[in-house]
């Protein structure tokens, strides 16, 4: 495997991604917006093909078809996955999702209802809690941050806890929390999972140029070393073709500020 | 042609049916097949204090600038291009708007129960979450089996009304939807205890191939009032027909900015008839060349 020299934090964000499916099995792989479904898109075309993936809207394809317009490309369709069927396979637990969520506490619990004032008047209203409190109690899910800081990853819980996580005391008697199932977030600075004692979040990898005192400055809540904790992965020349011919139109290019290159020049 | 079963209704007619202070489910999803022409006409009308139920996108953000929203139950407002919907933006910010915030799965029950006649049907959908916290009229149900298991009792939405938006009706109230996603329209015009359609086109009464027919989502004796209105359903997407108006999607978000937008935005597209409003817009011509967003 040659890896590449030449290739973008984003680009490296996206290989990063596409490890959270690997070993999935025969799942629903739904990477929302750019990074993380490229992310599904090459874990499908690589290491992990038996994941099923959608043309992010209303089939089930046997091939990821490329962001944007296709030209002349014709998607492959193998079946049909509705937004009813979809939550069909979120109650069911057949799903591995990764998005974007406004803020994450240290229990894993993220936001993307309003941040900040009162629930009744926030200071900023977001989209809503969606189809976030659904996917936690049901099936695995990874977090994408584009913009890893204080302000995602919070002091405290998140302003509006819309995905559930790793926090005993918002379960009463009786509740089922056990497939609460938090892989990976991967973030413009590292790569962070569950792993720690009660699920506690871990530095997985460091981004070629970060040291984890700048994750850890970045982020709001204490955070642990894995025992392996080592360098994210540059991408292989052969996952940068392949990165490249799903995303003709570059727009991964716009999800990170000024689109870096993946090694950061030394500070 | 007239039979005794003609349904068909102007937008005004099925207006004056909503009165202040009812439930109104409002079919689509984010910018998709949103009934807009009847929207419009309820922002034309003296109509308030609305509990809104809906999987939420510019029509909710309307709504809630022209002041008639006084509950809002939903999963979220977007038009995803443009992911922030201003206006629904400036009423949340302003403590304006009682709330019913729902994981779009327990929206989906509680139309299911609604239609079914259940009070509620139990779901792990909100456990753990804020949705309890902010919502203390939402109440655990143990499982009478031996498992035991505390869920969450989702209530039935009903709905006074539903608003939905279709590619074909008859004038008997039989509808097509021939998008590729029927989305959760069906569930509307069961929880609902009328229900109105605009739609593209009409028909005096189907004789549909199986294959057409297929594409029939809930029985007209669900449907109280059907209204033609080509192109009702712009701005937002609608299936085969038309995609969603980027051009004025933005427009209408930059009015939010702007001092006075939403009243200069009513006069533009909101203070005239549905004629036009297509007419501003391009015409139907224009609006049914729209291309379907390629995501």
């Amino acid at each position: 495997m040659t890896q590449a020299t030449d290739c973008t934090l984003a680009e490296l964000m996206i290989v990063a991604c596409s490890e959270a499916w690997r070993g999935d099995g025969e799942i629903l792989a739904s990477g929302i917006t750019t990074v993380p479904r490229l992310g599904a898109s090459l874990a499908k075309l690589t290491h992990s093909p038996e994941l099923l993936m959608t043309d992010s809207e209303t089939f089930l394809v046997s091939e990821p078809v490329p962001l944007g317009p296709r030209g002349d490309y014709v998607a492959k369709f193998e079946g049909y996955m509705s937004f009813d069927r979809v939550f069909e396979c979120v109650w069911g637990g057949k799903r591995h999702a990764m998005i974007g969520p406004t803020q994450i506490d240290r229990f894993g619990q993220s936001n993307l209802s309003c941040i900040g004032g009162d629930y009744a008047k926030p200071k900023s209203a977001v989209l809503g809690v969606r189809g976030l409190p659904g996917n936690n109690i049901n099936h695995a899910n990874s977090y994408f941050v584009p913009n890893h800081g204080p302000r995602v990853f919070v002091a405290n819980e998140v302003d509006m806890v819309s995905g559930p996580g790793y926090n005993p005391a918002r379960f009463g008697p009786g509740m089922k929390n056990d497939f609460i199932d938090l892989r990976v977030i991967v973030t413009d600075l590292c790569v962070l999972d569950f792993k720690g004692p009660e699920h506690a979040i871990r530095v997985k990898s460091l981004h070629p140029g970060v040291s984890f005192e700048q994750v850890q400055a970045a982020t709001g809540f204490p955070l642990l070393k894995a025992d392996d904790m080592g360098e994210t992965p540059m991408p292989t020349a052969a996952q940068l073709e392949i990165i490249r011919r799903l995303d003709p139109h570059n727009m991964r290019g716009m999800v990170i500020k000024n689109n870096p290159p993946a090694i950061r020049p030394a500070a | 042609m007239n039979t005794p079963l003609n349904k068909q209704m102007s937008t005004a007619d099925v207006v004056a049916r909503i009165k202040s202070g009812m439930t109104v489910g409002i079919g689509g999803w984010g910018p998709r097949r949103k009934p807009m022409a009847l929207v419009r006409e309820l922002l034309r009308s003296n109509v308030k204090d609305l509990t809104i139920v809906a999987y939420g996108g510019p029509e909710v953000g309307m709504l809630c600038a022209a002041g008639k929203v006084k509950k809002l139950i939903y999963g979220f407002v977007t038009m995803d291009a443009i992911p922030l919907e201003p206006y629904y933006r400036k009423s949340r910010e302003a403590g304006a708007l009682e709330l019913l915030e729902l994981d779009e799965g327990m929206f989906e029950w509680g139309l299911r129960a609604a239609g079914m006649r259940l009070p509620f049907l139990p779901t792990r959908c909100g456990l753990g979450t804020d949705i309890i916290k902010h919502n203390p009229s939402l109440k655990m149900i143990q499982s009478p089996y031996a498992d035991g298991e505390v869920l969450l009792a989702m209530p039935a939405l009903n709905l006074d009304v539903a608003l939905l938006h279709v590619d074909v009706a008859d004038k008997l109230g039989n509808t097509l939807n021939t998008g590729n996603d029927p989305l959760f329209d069906h569930l509307f015009a069961r929880a609902a205890e009328a229900c109105y359609v605009c739609t593209e086109k009409l028909e005096d009464k189907f004789a549909l191939t199986a294959d057409e027919a297929r594409f029939n989502y809930f029985e007209r004796y669900l449907v109280k009032g059907v209204v033609h209105a080509p192109g009702g359903g712009h701005p937002t997407y609608c299936g085969k027909n038309y995609g969603w108006d980027m051009d004025h999607l933005k427009k209408y978000n930059t009015s939010a900015a702007e001092e006075g937008g939403w009243e200069k935005y009513c006069d533009e597209f909101i203070r005239c008839t549905e004629e036009e409003y297509l007419a501003k817009n391009g015409g139907i011509e224009r609006i049914s060349k729209l291309r379907t967003p390629i995501f």
